[in-house]
């Protein structure tokens, strides 16, 4: 049998069920090699020895009904999990151990899966590079002091270098697309409403959806089928008919028309991300889908808005942690005191740039010139999209404006880290599904991913056609295992 | 002062001046639960025992509308003749204090689920309209309480997300006499719909009061003065008289009235400057997105609608034109649920042949005596409604005198025994048989030739004393109406 962490989800599943493996052979696997890879620094929390504990209770009763029989995955640290730490890659929840479990980690425990630990991301999941996070920045798996991407940088480099087999992340602006792209793995988005937000520390509400990431499209598509859920708890969950993602997969996307917007065309994109999109369109036509050129006219403004509606509602979502109820608190001389000291040194520069810029755009008299004006905005890319599909089944374009970068290139230019969502936050800020796959590599051999964006409730189309293209592509992850001594 | 045509005006030298005044009241929606959590709202409670994570804002907690919340608003509305807005928006109002967990309040700005209404106010003088601006729904905070330690201040959240009613009225009022009326009304109104308690010492009603003042005749609104949180309509009578007060002492000594936020002191009989417009919160008001837009159907609402009883407006009208009362009884009567309940329950109970009157001039006054002796609410009445109108019939088909009643009537007050018990266990029964009155009137005549005499002459007074002669010899249960009879024919 091949090494048990460099199985797929699905195989594992397989050997788990046919008993070829046990869950807790599986769990020692991954947490051996976790063990042995904490020069990457994705773990925030470790939850290994009660993962044991679980496995061999899991083996004792298995129940090989469950979607995600014993599989041991950690998650990225922005999910709330009963009794264990969730910090949020902040200072300021550094002791925070939650008495309440987050639907989406919930339904994945129901389905038999066990917590491995919590997984490292950009603080409140602000950033695109894991160097936001108060405990310290992830390493890429595919080369040394090459940024995973971010948000979810840990939830990615976790995956590409098999410390779990599938793992689950956010996206508010990009954070699930992005780092996957980065390190050369699978990860979708879903339409907004359609993974509970019950228990995941909020970013930006309106924007904030979980997902699944994984090797491979299979894996995210089980995962998501496992994920997905209408949550009272959430008055945005919406209640639509899901469908089995995993079962219903098919690389048949015949006669689907898919949409090529001009307008993701952007100034100075390097020719390999060009060439890569033009060798998705070539796979997507011998599957048999059909070439539709479309425009989304409002693209150019997606980024301005996005960087005004999500530090506007983050700048309210994180009025809660004032050292007043739980988590991190300063001494003060008097209640003002103490919230300006337990914020101030509770939050890192990323965070307090964001909540700066939200407050500004919110206060009165620059409400309707920013957070206004960016809300109508919103309503035009939405318009883009729906207009567009009307045309089209799906939409294909590159994950993001390039390869992953270094550890420090871009920290000191934030404009130029928020310019790496620049084909990711369309997709939040219209709600819709999309998802990146690994197709190519750069000339540093460094992996890049093409996004396919579906309509809003039509996962299982953005899976298949994700699907059919990494059957064409056959993408071979070069991961050395560099860090393993 | 100047009580002229009942005005309310400021008089300064050669100056008159008239009040304006507009009330926000938050009035408590009377809800087993929060407006957007599952906590109990009881009163009273252990410090902290009622807050869930939501209300704590526990990270990734989210707030998830309580319909029953949003059907007490609407039924408000209605019952303010106001429009029901199908559409209403969320909003959060931002700002940092130890008793608002979340950092803002969820609280409605722009679309409000209640635009425009009135109420119709029953002053000495006629009728009043007082315009209703906007009716919406919002959390309530927590409380901190600062003088349980000399160093820490405590903070209970019991209260935090518990659903509030804020009331915002035109400023159409005029004089503390109207805000009282108003007040009153709006928790008459409140408490027929069963939406909110009422219950002032419990906070479930409370008002920042706006006060301006402007030469009368003027149709500019001065600048106003927000006075917050008062928590009584005595306080709020006394603030608006200071207030105004104070607004016209700046005029006259042509000092400029600075628009800001101010506190009344109880204690001191004063308002002062709390925060000026320029100090003024920045709230940083936008939608919720945790929450969609509030839409509710035209079906909901009409389904509501029927659910709506009868109000004070339209009983008082019945109320005179069924039962002949005069406004000013209708207005009594109507004034709080629970006593128009206990009377249309004293009228069902007194039958066919009954007197209205009469068990409206025992209620208004025997009645309401004893429950302000005792201090007591109709609804916790020693005399129940039914041996109550038993009452009223025994007076009205003279069984027993006024005067008997008023015995019998206090003795139902220790035990509310039926009152026809009572008058038999004690033989309170009137007598009414005619040949034993005339008997009894002989003698008295008898034993006082000397007044008959002297009455016969024409010292008529005398005839008083020979009514009092007649019920003391009965032990007060003759009936006063044939003693008076038989004693003109005999003397």
């Amino acid at each position: 049998m091949t090494d048990i962490t460099k199985q797929s989800l699905s195989e594992l599943v397989k050997n788990i069920k046919n008993k070829k493996l046990s869950s807790k052979e599986v769990t020692k696997a991954y947490i051996d090699r976790s063990e042995k890879s904490k020069e990457l620094n994705t773990y925030i929390t470790e939850n290994y020895s009660s993962a044991l504990e679980m496995a061999e209770k899991f083996d004792q009763k298995p129940n090989l009904d469950l979607k995600l029989p014993g599989i041991p995955m950690a998650v990225k640290d922005l999910f709330c999990t009963n009794n264990i730490r969730t910090t949020a890659g902040s200072k300021i929840l550094n002791n925070f151990i939650p008495t309440y479990e987050s639907t989406v980690t919930q339904n994945i425990w129901n389905e038999g899966a066990i917590l491995l630990g919590k997984l490292n991301c950009d603080e409140f999941a602000m950033g695109s590079s894991n160097e936001t996070s108060f405990f310290g920045n992830v390493q890429n798996p595919i080369d040394k002091n090459l940024v995973p991407g971010g948000s979810s940088g840990g939830s990615a480099a976790a995956v590409a270098g098999q410390l779990t087999p599938i793992t689950i992340g956010t996206d508010t602006g990009g954070s699930i697309r992005q780092p996957a792209s980065f390190t050369g793995t699978v990860g979708l988005k879903p339409t907004y409403g359609s993974c509970s937000r019950y228990g995941i520390v909020a970013f930006a509400s309106s924007l904030d959806q979980a997902g699944p990431m994984a090797q491979s499209v299979r894996d995210c598509a089980l995962l998501q089928e496992v994920i997905s859920s209408y949550d009272p708890k959430d008055s945005t969950s919406i209640d639509f008919k899901r469908n089995e993602y995993s079962k219903e997969l098919t690389n048949n996307i015949k006669g689907k028309k898919i949409g090529i917007p001009k307008e993701y065309r952007i100034d100075g994109m390097p020719k390999e991300i060009e060439d890569l999109w033009q060798k998705g369109i070539q796979y997507v036509k011998d599957c048999g889908a059909e070439i539709v050129d479309i425009s989304l006219p409002h693209t150019s403004y997606a980024l301005p808005a996005y960087y005004i509606v999500a530090p506007a509602e983050a700048s309210s979502n994180l009025a809660r942690y004032d050292g007043v109820k739980y988590g991190f608190r300063a001494k003060g001389e008097n209640l003002i005191d103490m919230y300006e000291k337990t914020r101030s040194e509770g939050f890192g520069t990323e965070v307090q740039r964001r909540i700066m810029i939200g407050t500004y755009v919110l206060s009165s008299g620059y409400y309707d010139a920013y957070y206004l004006k960016a809300q109508k905005v919103r309503k035009l890319i939405k318009n883009d999209f729906d207009e567009a599909y009307k045309k089209v089944d799906a939409i294909l374009t590159p994950s993001t404006p390039s390869s992953a970068f270094k550890i420090g290139e871009k920290t000191d230019d934030p404009v130029s880290m928020y310019l790496n969502d620049i084909f990711t936050v369309p997709v939040n800020l219209a709600g819709l599904p999309g998802i990146s796959i690994p197709a190519g590599h750069d000339t540093n051999g460094y992996p890049l991913g093409l996004q396919i964006i579906g309509k809003a409730f039509d996962e299982q189309n953005v899976l298949n056609i994700a699907y059919a293209i990494e059957e064409k592509i056959n993408f071979k992850n070069k991961i050395t295992d560099w860090w393993i001594k | 002062m100047s009580k002229n045509n009942s005005e309310y005006l400021i008089n300064r030298k050669d100056n008159q001046y008239e009040v304006v005044i507009g009330l926000e009241v938050h009035a408590q929606v009377l809800s087993e639960s929060k407006l957007f959590s599952t906590s109990s709202t009881k009163f009273g409670a252990e410090p902290n025992t009622q807050v869930s994570l939501v209300d704590a804002a526990f990270p990734g907690m989210l707030p998830v509308i309580n319909e029953f919340c949003v059907k007490q608003a609407i039924k408000t509305g209605i019952g303010l003749n106001a429009k029901i807005n199908k559409r209403s928006v969320f909003d959060r109002k931002n700002y940092f204090y130890a008793d608002l967990p979340q950092g803002y309040q969820i609280s409605q700005f722009k679309d409000p689920i209640v635009g425009e209404g009135k109420v119709i106010l029953d002053m000495p003088n006629g009728q009043k309209e007082v315009g209703i601006e906007r009716l919406h729904l919002e959390q309530d905070a927590g409380k901190s309480i600062h003088d349980l330690d000399p160093q820490n201040t405590f903070v209970d959240l019991n209260r935090s997300g518990v659903a509030l009613m804020e009331i915002v009225s035109k400023p159409d009022l005029r004089s503390p006499d109207e805000v009282n009326s108003y007040i009153k009304k709006l928790r008459s109104i409140m408490r027929y719909l069963g939406t909110c308690d009422g219950n002032m010492q419990e906070g479930s009603l409370r008002a920042d009061v706006n006060v301006s003042v402007r030469p009368k005749g003027s149709k500019e609104f001065g600048t106003r003065c927000e006075i917050k949180n008062v928590n009584s309509i005595k306080f709020m009578q006394m603030a608006i008289e200071y207030e105004a007060n104070r607004q016209v002492d700046l005029i006259e000594e042509g000092k400029i009235i600075d628009q800001e936020t101010r506190l009344f002191d109880t204690k001191k009989n004063e308002t002062r400057s709390m925060r000026s417009k320029e100090d003024a919160h920045d709230y940083r008001y936008f939608p919720d997105p945790d929450l969609l837009p509030l839409e509710v159907s035209e079906k909901f609402i009409e389904e509501l609608k029927n659910d709506i009883p009868e109000l004070p407006d339209d009983k008082k009208k019945r109320f005179i034109d069924e039962f002949k009362l005069s406004s000013y009884e209708a207005n009594i009567l109507v004034s709080d649920i629970d006593i128009a309940k206990y009377f249309e329950e004293v009228v069902a109970k007194m039958g066919k042949n009954k007197d209205i009157k009469l068990a409206v001039n025992w209620i208004t006054g025997e009645l309401f005596a004893v429950l302000n002796s005792k201090n007591l609410e109709i609804s916790q009445s020693p005399v129940s409604a039914k041996n109550f109108a038993i009452l009223i019939n025994l007076i009205k088909n003279g069984t027993i005198s006024g005067k008997i009643a008023k015995t019998v009537f206090e003795l139902m007050i220790k035990g509310d025994k039926d009152p026809q018990k009572i008058v038999e266990e004690k033989g309170l029964k009137q007598q009414s048989d005619p040949k034993a009155l005339e008997a009894l009137i002989d003698k008295i005549i008898n034993d006082n030739r000397e007044k008959a005499v002297e009455y016969k002459q024409g010292k008529e007074k005398l005839f008083g004393f020979f009514v009092g002669q007649a019920m003391k010899a009965s032990g007060g249960k003759a009936n006063p109406q044939l003693i008076n009879e038989i004693l003109k024919k005999k003397l």
